[in-house]
């Protein structure tokens, strides 16, 4: 008797497995999928594990760019999701696909299918003959839908998966050769560049525009309500007339955002939502200690290092699109709705933009392509935006408060438990149900409002994400405020309230610890049953040879984080060593790692890494700045990331469980990053900050 | 604009002419006019290293030098480095690194990179640090990327 199988959810909405696969007589396999690469790697996990499932060698498989003309429908690149769903769709479909060209080649072959093995697509009969899946595969092939009925190879049968193969998408980058849809070049291609309002909500009055249509290479000045763009043969044409645009126009305005900046006054001075998510009573519990605190966290910004950019294109009148968005098929939708048109004349290509962290400028840039592209029809427009404007638009990661409480017993363990997050809403993506999530739309003669954000429900949770700990207290209660209402326009940001939550879990952690006299270790293990959790932290204390008690030299200090990202994934552990200079400097980090089965094994390294030194930056010298009127932050002297001088080393220990099933790690390190380097400045100087970013003015107030 | 307006550029060791505003960022000309696309656009003010390019000898962002004041000089772009076939010590070291992550950075940081290499073949690591602080990455892909100088600086050039 075979089990039906639960497939991947991906798998189970687009059954059909020609979606996923095509095998071509020309001995190659084409694979398509609706995940999009943004510098995780992901692609080159999708083709490990189809060329596993399929037995062909891995030279032979191609993937297709997501496109809405032909890819499944996935819906987002997001969350650290790709891996569960998108690669393992593919495996399964991958397998389905070996059993249909094993069961035609034993007919072909005349013999049952015991009888046959397989490699690099040639399937053999033990009695002699073969017969290759190129002869094999026609059109109907994979006209079937998937049976659920396959299971995947045993991992003794695998070549590709588990294995640090290298990246696909490398060579070209390391060459310079075309990689991006900045990069996109079409014949007749033009360029266009947007005008945005100085603030979020002035709105125009006055745009004298001649000068600037007379301006050499000036083929077209858009204007649409308060909408204001420019197309030019040349791009510095369209950067030099946008400037003159920008001088030109006269706006209006009132003053709109908070006079406070720090999130603590803002945000919980206004209402909230409140909303018990976690609440547990077992045992009467005989208090001791009792310890509270407070957390923040500023607005702070994707920061990707290409401004987002877009390619539209309006030929016939219909309109091909361009773009590094995270969902093809939810950016089809949001810009058809934008520009009035009917969504079967709406194309959108996926083209690799920088790495993203979330939900950043990509969309908005697609529909300002498009609208630039309707005044100059027949002509490819292609739109960068600008730094100034990537830093003022793009939707930030929202500032959050969290407040703890807790209380020790006699023998120094955690009794009672209480956790408060004050939030706006962690997502605002295109395809909200309401309104139009798509900055030109705000604009135009005839606007569409934003839709409301939303923030996903438990699990994985956008502000109370990763808010329930996962240590086992007999008594808690965790209570999510969620503030609807944002001063500045937020959306998904790398491991969205984890950041805040994990931050504020396990600096309380240590204050704990240190109020128990025992080692912070020591005192997170104690309360924690979960094994693999346990066996995280035990391999990171291994790895930089933890000391107990160790006493600080007065600059330098180590510290540890830990969690489970949304309590259901990937399992990480990071203990870090700062020092004291002129700022916070993070100096060495070692992590360790449990993500189930890892597809391969250096993608997985090389997320943690750059998931904990982009951490180090968020978490030490990251914050969006604004007055009454507007973002200030506007380019990269006004928002310092860390630099190549300022870099942590990173050590990561990978635990092996090829037998868990996989889950992703890009948004892992964030949080425990963020607490290891404030426990480690505890560790180093006895001062406790609980305000991100951990500057060296806090630092010092801190002290004293 | 007229044939005698044409701007004449050595770039990796080619020369081409272009007609362009003089006061035209390189960046533009390399990338739409020349179709080099390894020179990335990040900031356009000098702040990023996406657009390094090497002028005689020297990193330079490309986003911040104008195409006239870049006419009779040398100027080299990762494509310019190796290709495919033959890869610089460099790029063969970013590969086996794997020292990328979305790579939009990578093209400015090895520019940078050959710059200090050039003028110092076995620097030290406080060196390569100085010579890629005007590269950013936000990726934080530095450790990797530290690795792979530091690997090609090891290797001597052929
Ligand atoms: S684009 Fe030239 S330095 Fe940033
Ligand atoms: S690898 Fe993405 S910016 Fe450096």
């Amino acid at each position: 008797m075979i089990a039906s199988r639960k497939l991947p959810r991906s798998l189970e909405t687009n059954p059909l497995l020609g979606h996923w696969l095509r095998v071509n007589r020309e001995g190659t396999v084409t694979v398509y999928t609706g995940k999009v690469e943004i510098g995780q790697g992901i692609l080159t996990a999708v083709v490990q594990v189809a060329a596993d499932e399929l037995d062909v060698a891995i030279e032979r498989i191609r993937l297709e760019p997501a496109d809405t003309r032909y890819s499944p429908n996935e819906g987002l690149t997001s969350g650290s999701r790709s891996v569960e769903e998108g690669v393992m769709t593919v495996a399964y479909a991958a397998a389905e696909a070996r059993e249909i060209l094993l069961e035609r080649g034993a007919r072909a072959l005349g013999v049952s299918l015991e009888q046959l093995t397989v490699s690099d697509g040639v399937i053999t009969a033990r009695s002699g003959g073969s017969i290759s899946y190129w002869d094999l595969a026609d059109d109907n092939l994979l006209k079937r839908n998937a049976s659920g009925q396959v299971p995947l190879k045993p991992e003794s049968e695998r070549r590709y998966v588990g294995v640090s193969l290298p990246r696909r998408d490398i060579l070209r980058k390391i060459t310079g050769a075309p990689a991006y849809v900045q990069d996109l070049d079409f014949p007749g291609m033009v360029y266009g560049r947007v005008v945005r309002p100085p603030t979020y909500s002035a709105r125009l009055t006055a745009l004298h525009d001649g000068e600037v249509r007379a301006l050499p290479g000036v083929i077209a000045v858009v204007r649409d309500g308060s909408f204001v763009g420019v197309v030019a043969e040349r791009e510095e044409q369209a950067i030099r007339a946008a400037r003159r645009l920008a001088r030109l126009a006269q706006w209006h305005d009132v003053p709109s955002l908070p006079a406070d900046m720090t999130p603590a006054a803002y945000l919980q001075a206004q209402p909230a939502r409140s909303e018990v998510i976690s609440e547990k009573s077992i045992a009467a519990a005989v208090p001791r200690t009792e310890l509270a605190a407070t957390y923040t966290r500023p607005f702070i910004a994707h920061a990707s290092m290409a401004p987002s950019c877009a390619v539209a294109h309006l030929h016939d009148g219909k309109y091909q699109v361009w773009s590094h968005t995270q969902g093809i098929y939810l950016l089809r939708h949001e810009l058809a709705r934008a520009l009035g048109v009917e969504e079967s004349t709406v194309t959108v290509v996926h083209a690799e933009g920088a790495g993203c962290f979330g939900h950043n400028g990509a969309d908005d840039a697609a529909l300002d392509a498009a609208l630039l592209a309707r005044a100059v029809p027949e002509k490819p427009v292609h739109v960068q935006w600008m730094r100034e404007d990537e830093f003022a638009w793009e939707p930030y990661g929202p500032a959050m408060v969290v407040h703890t409480r807790a209380a020790l017993d006699e023998s120094g363990n955690i009794v009672d438990w209480h956790f408060d997050v004050w939030s706006y809403p962690h997502v605002a993506r295109p395809g909200d149900r309401d309104g139009v999530n798509l900055v030109a739309a705000w604009h135009l003669e005839q606007p569409f409002a934003p839709a409301t954000p939303s923030d996903p429900p438990l699990p994985p949770g956008g502000s109370h994400r990763n808010a329930i700990p996962l240590y086992d207290f007999p008594n808690q209660r965790v209570t999510n405020h969620l503030v609807r209402k944002s001063p500045l326009r937020v959306s998904a940001l790398r491991a969205l309230g984890a950041h805040a939550n994990v931050f504020a879990i396990e600096s309380f952690m240590d204050e704990l610890a240190t109020a128990a006299g025992a080692d912070p270790v020591e005192f997170r293990l104690r309360h924690l049953r979960d094994e693999r959790a346990r066996a995280v932290i035990e391999q990171v204390a291994q790895a930089c040879g933890w000391e107990a008690d160790k006493r600080s030299d007065g600059t330098r200090g180590r510290g540890i984080g830990f969690a489970r990202y949304k309590n259901v994934g990937c399992y990480v552990a990071v203990v870090v060593e700062v020092e004291m200079e002129t700022v916070v400097r993070v100096t060495r980090a070692w992590a360790a790692v449990d993500v189930g089965l890892a597809v391969n094994p250096d993608g997985v390294i090389n997320q943690i890494e750059g998931g904990i030194i982009q951490s180090a930056s968020m978490t030490t010298r990251e914050q969006v700045a604004f007055d009454r009127e507007r973002v200030t932050t506007r380019n990269w002297d006004d928002y310092p990331i860390l630099k190549f001088s300022e870099a942590p080393t990173v050590q990561v220990v990978l635990l092996n469980r090829p037998d868990q099933p996989p889950v992703g790690v890009g948004e892992g390190a964030t949080g425990p990053t963020a607490a290891a380097i404030a426990n480690a400045v505890y560790a180093a100087l006895g001062a406790r900050v609980r305000d991100m970013p951990l500057t060296r003015e806090r630092v010092i107030a801190a002290l004293t | 604009m007229s044939d005698d307006s044409a701007l004449h550029l050595a770039v990796n060791g080619m020369s081409y002419s272009v007609t362009a505003e003089p006061e035209t960022p390189l960046l533009y000309v390399l990338r739409n006019d020349l179709k080099l696309k390894g020179a990335r656009f990040g900031c356009g003010l000098g702040l990023c290293g996406a657009c390094m390019v090497v002028i005689d000898g020297k990193a330079v962002p490309s986003c911040d030098i104008s195409v006239a004041a870049a006419v009779g000089k040398q100027i080299t772009t990762i494509e310019g480095l190796g290709s495919g076939e033959k890869l610089h010590r460099l790029q063969s070291a970013f590969i086996a690194e794997q020292a990328a992550q979305c790579g939009y950075c990578v093209s400015g940081v090895i520019m940078s990179a050959y710059a200090l290499l050039e003028r110092n073949p076995s620097p030290r690591d406080d060196e390569i640090l100085v010579a890629l602080d005007g590269n950013l990455c936000r990726c934080g892909t530095h450790a990797r990327i530290l690795r792979a100088v530091k690997r090609a600086a090891a290797e001597l050039p052929q």
